[in-house]
């Protein structure tokens, strides 16, 4: 369930994230309690809590007092937006990097992925523009 | 409703051995904290002191801010299970518990009747006829349905197997959850308490060697693994707690965070970087206390 690599709350932030882009969760829907992790997984609620603490502060959960906590309408978009930018410093950036090294030169790169990946509907392979 | 502990040069002596030098700690009020030391390092005194079952040589316990020795109202709140149960073994488990909802003021019956299910303990029967597993079960149950502001539990998960100390750890979480209050868990298996942990004390050979967050712990020890030269290169400034060669390839354990910028640097010599659990921090940390 969990690695040593990462604080506990990190992991479990990231867990729900992950279930949001993928769509398990969805806008609206109820997200498991402090409670419910916290004996799930056998882990201190307040480690638990923490996690929670930081999705409502990234505007993924909202807190309904007395009710529990709950997807926000936006949060797959906002999730998206966020995964784009990064998209490329944290994917790109070290590709280029590693291919400067081996002395890859980039068109054998953009031709790779031109060949793998998908696509599109017009059958350019062209990837969703930022944004849209 | 939960106790803090705070001590202060804390020193108990048997005769001319000395179990607790000095020791300074603070116990945050409603968190629970796990007490982790080798055997002999002086955990069964350091719990028996601070519950006034037994006196310093020098300086001073308080809970909840008072001095708990002769003091009625912080016993009331203090209940200290040590292993195997800490019962009264010669009462019916039934009379025992119906004793206790008398004298503690949280007690609670209703709680205690399903843990005595969940450990399938025979409330007519007496601890002494049980075997180690079970009393140790009934302290648990003891332990628990006291709700006591302050909560330790002894190692008294020993005899107990594999189901009953995992139905021990989810009673526990469950009513904390509800109930929050002070508790302490010494153990020495770590990987199986470790992450209900808030707090992480560890005493090595009488003295406090740490207290700190259990998160900040998981996050403390780093092995780097590589080319003996470019590991040594890049642990030369660094604590290091263990290193091991096989041919020209090392492994390090080094005491103390990496940063982004130190991860990239090891990334760049050609390490690995991976992380170190708990237990391992533990061993290392005291471990090399002994080696020394």
């Amino acid at each position: 369930m969990f690695d040593g690599r990462d604080p506990i709350y990190l992991q479990i932030a990231d867990q729900i994230r992950g279930e949001i882009l993928a769509g398990t969760l969805s806008g609206q829907e109820q997200v498991m309690s402090t409670t419910q992790y916290a004996t799930t997984y056998r882990i201190n609620p307040a480690t638990a809590a923490k996690a929670f603490t930081e999705l409502v502060d990234e505007g993924l959960l909202v807190k309904r007092r007395g009710v529990g906590m709950f997807v926000a309408d936006d949060a797959r978009d906002r999730l998206l937006v966020r995964r784009r930018e990064r998209f490329f410093t944290d994917v790109v950036d070290p590709v280029a990097a590693e291919a400067r090294l081996l002395g890859i030169p980039v068109e054998q790169i953009v031709g790779r992925l031109r060949a793998t990946s998908t696509p599109g509907p017009d059958g350019s392979g062209r990837t969703a523009e930022e944004g849209s | 409703m939960s106790f803090t502990v705070s001590t202060r040069g804390l020193t108990v002596r048997y005769g001319r051995t000395t179990a607790l030098e000095g020791v300074n700690l603070e116990l945050a009020a409603g968190a629970i904290h796990g007490l982790l030391g080798r055997n002999g390092s002086g955990k069964t005194t350091l719990l028996s002191t601070i519950a006034a079952f037994r006196r310093p040589a020098a300086g001073t316990v308080l809970v909840d801010g008072e001095d708990p020795w002769e003091n009625e109202r912080v016993m009331r709140g203090m209940c200290l299970i040590r292993e195997s149960g800490d019962v009264q073994v010669d009462l019916r488990m039934r009379d025992h518990l119906g004793y206790l909802a008398d004298v503690r003021p949280n007690f609670d019956g209703d709680l205690a009747g399903r843990l005595m299910d969940t450990f399938e303990l025979d409330p007519k029967r007496r601890p002494s006829k049980l075997s180690r597993g079970k009393k140790s079960a009934f302290g648990a149950v003891v332990g628990l349905a006291s709700r006591a502001e302050l909560t330790i539990f002894d190692e008294v998960h020993l005899g107990m197997d594999a189901p009953s100390r995992f139905a021990f750890y989810d009673a526990l979480l469950a009513d904390y959850i509800e109930h929050p209050r002070t508790v302490v868990l010494s153990s020495h298996l770590i990987d199986e308490i470790q992450l209900m942990l808030e707090r992480v004390v560890i005493l090595d050979r009488g003295r406090l060697l740490l207290a700190d967050d259990a998160e900040t712990l998981r996050a403390r020890g780093v092995s780097v693994t590589g080319p003996a030269e470019a590991v040594d290169r890049f642990t030369e400034d660094r604590t290091v707690l263990r290193r091991q060669q096989l041919g020209g390839t090392s492994q390090v354990t080094v005491d103390g965070g990496l940063s982004a910028a130190d991860r990239a640097t090891a990334t760049q010599l050609g390490l690995e970087v991976g992380p170190i659990d708990l237990q391992s921090l533990f061993v290392h940390l005291t471990e090399k206390e002994v080696v020394r």
